[in-house]
């Protein structure tokens, strides 16, 4: 059979439709240049778990909990779902937790560069240099044969054990649901002010988080792969994907008039563009080294595969490490602390590329 | 004999870029590729087909595929 979404057009239109949502949802109440971004969701989540205490960033987002859930069923809807794991779940925890702490030092996830980008926040460029800097330099551990091994078949129920956190997260927040003016209902956090407490309502980010992972699922949707690809294979499939995002986002902002070019004032950003390169070349390493971006993780996640959830699980505690140790960047820039994360994640994403090889790919080198 | 490449176990960009290089090494004009996730099949045949290689079968096995591609005249 077939894979239409797996298609030039298909990935193009996955993109396109990720694009205008993202812009929606931000029309419709998530931050600014924020409609989604894996990174900043995963880190509300850790907040709203009370995982780490940053009272500005806790809230459950239900679009992580779509993506996952929605390539669930688009695994099982088409035959794909198999259980695996194996391939070296240390070493991709510690991916994670790097790749949170980057993002965050950059302040986005490659997602949400895009849509700061096509929100008109210039300060995505060196953020989006450095990814490509990082991908470029996790490409060249590729070709010199970095691989984290073979993963393996396991019991379903292992595959079935992210999907069901993710549904046990809904029922937490159906069951501790958002209280106007309180941080905190039952045990879920809640921000009263800042970036978590803007949000669509829960009905719509669920909806669109599931059609997106259903989607994203099927076309493989993944902008570190994106990038990889082109630079290590000249192959530009899944590239063209976040052109559709980009290019969608940026005429859905238009339209909403949410696109306001500049470097200053911009949401949820700041102006260290040295550290805005350098931040995303962390993050975007230790996605090349583990193999997908964010949300290629979750949906990865979400078809059985137990290593990238390992990925997911890295990244949230890479999240509460960053507001737990003053790791994390804020509109005022980025921190010492930060600065000194970002050369012990280089240097410990170095040591893992540099060690962790097989004579495999000689002939691309 | 064909070339035989077990891919099964490992996530993208491995499969590609074993695949890539048996093409560039191979006196062969047919290779096999074992692959266990749809995914990597996809890759797998992109990658061949932009190579000039045509995908000649696909056998699902076991949890997986075994991919024939055959090098074009």
């Amino acid at each position: 059979m077939k894979n239409v979404f797996a298609s030039k057009w298909g990935i193009i239109i996955v993109g396109i439709i990720i694009g205008v949502f993202a812009s929606l949802l931000q029309f419709w109440g998530n931050p600014a240049n924020m409609g989604i971004c894996v990174a900043c969701f995963l880190r509300d989540i850790t907040g709203a778990l009370g995982l780490h205490r940053a009272p500005v960033v806790q809230y459950l987002r239900p679009e992580i909990i779509g993506f996952v859930l929605g390539s669930f069923v688009a695994a099982y809807a088409f035959k794909e779902f198999r259980p695996r794991s194996g391939s070296a779940p240390v070493v991709r925890f510690i991916l994670g937790a790097f790749a949170m702490i980057g993002a965050l030092i950059f302040l986005g996830c490659p997602w949400r560069a895009l849509l700061r980008l096509a929100g008109g926040d210039w300060n995505a460029i060196p953020g989006l240099l450095g990814l490509i800097a990082g991908i470029w330099a996790g490409t060249g551990f590729l070709k010199r044969g970095y691989n984290l091994g073979a993963t393996r078949k396991t019991y379903k129920a292992a595959g079935w054990i992210f999907p069901i956190i993710m549904a046990g997260f809904l029922v937490l927040m159906l069951l501790n649901p958002k209280i106007s003016g309180e941080p905190q209902s039952g045990i879920l956090f809640y921000s009263v002010e800042g970036p978590g407490s803007l949000h669509a309502p829960l009905l719509i980010s669920l909806v669109i988080g599931l059609a997106i992972g259903f989607l994203a699922q099927k076309s493989r949707f993944c902008t570190m792969g994106a990038l990889r690809d082109l630079i290590l294979f000249k192959q530009g499939h899944l590239f063209s994907g976040i052109i559709g995002l980009t290019a969608a986002a940026f005429l859905t902002n238009l339209l909403l008039h949410q696109f306001n070019p500049g470097f200053i004032g911009q949401p949820v950003a700041h102006t260290m563009h040295l550290w805005n390169f350098l931040g995303m070349a962390l993050a975007g390493i230790a996605f090349t080294l583990a193999g997908g971006c964010p949300g290629r993780q979750l949906f990865l996640s979400g078809e059985g595969d137990g290593d990238a959830a390992i990925f997911v699980v890295g990244m949230i505690a890479g999240a509460a490490f960053a507001h737990n140790f003053g790791l994390a960047s804020s509109g005022a820039g980025a921190t010492p602390a930060g600065m000194i994360a970002v050369a012990v994640g280089l240097a410990t994403c170095l040591l893992i590329g540099l060690t962790m090889r097989e004579n495999i790919g000689g002939i691309l080198g | 004999m064909n070339k035989i490449v077990d891919a099964r176990g490992l996530s993208c960009p491995q499969p590609v870029i074993m695949t890539l290089d048996e093409i560039k090494t191979t006196q062969e004009d047919k290779i096999l590729i074992m692959v266990d996730t749809d995914t990597a099949k996809e890759n797998v045949c992109r990658a061949a087909t932009a190579q000039g290689w045509a995908v000649a079968e696909i056998q699902p096995e076991d949890d997986g595929y075994r991919i024939t591609i055959r090098k074009e005249d």
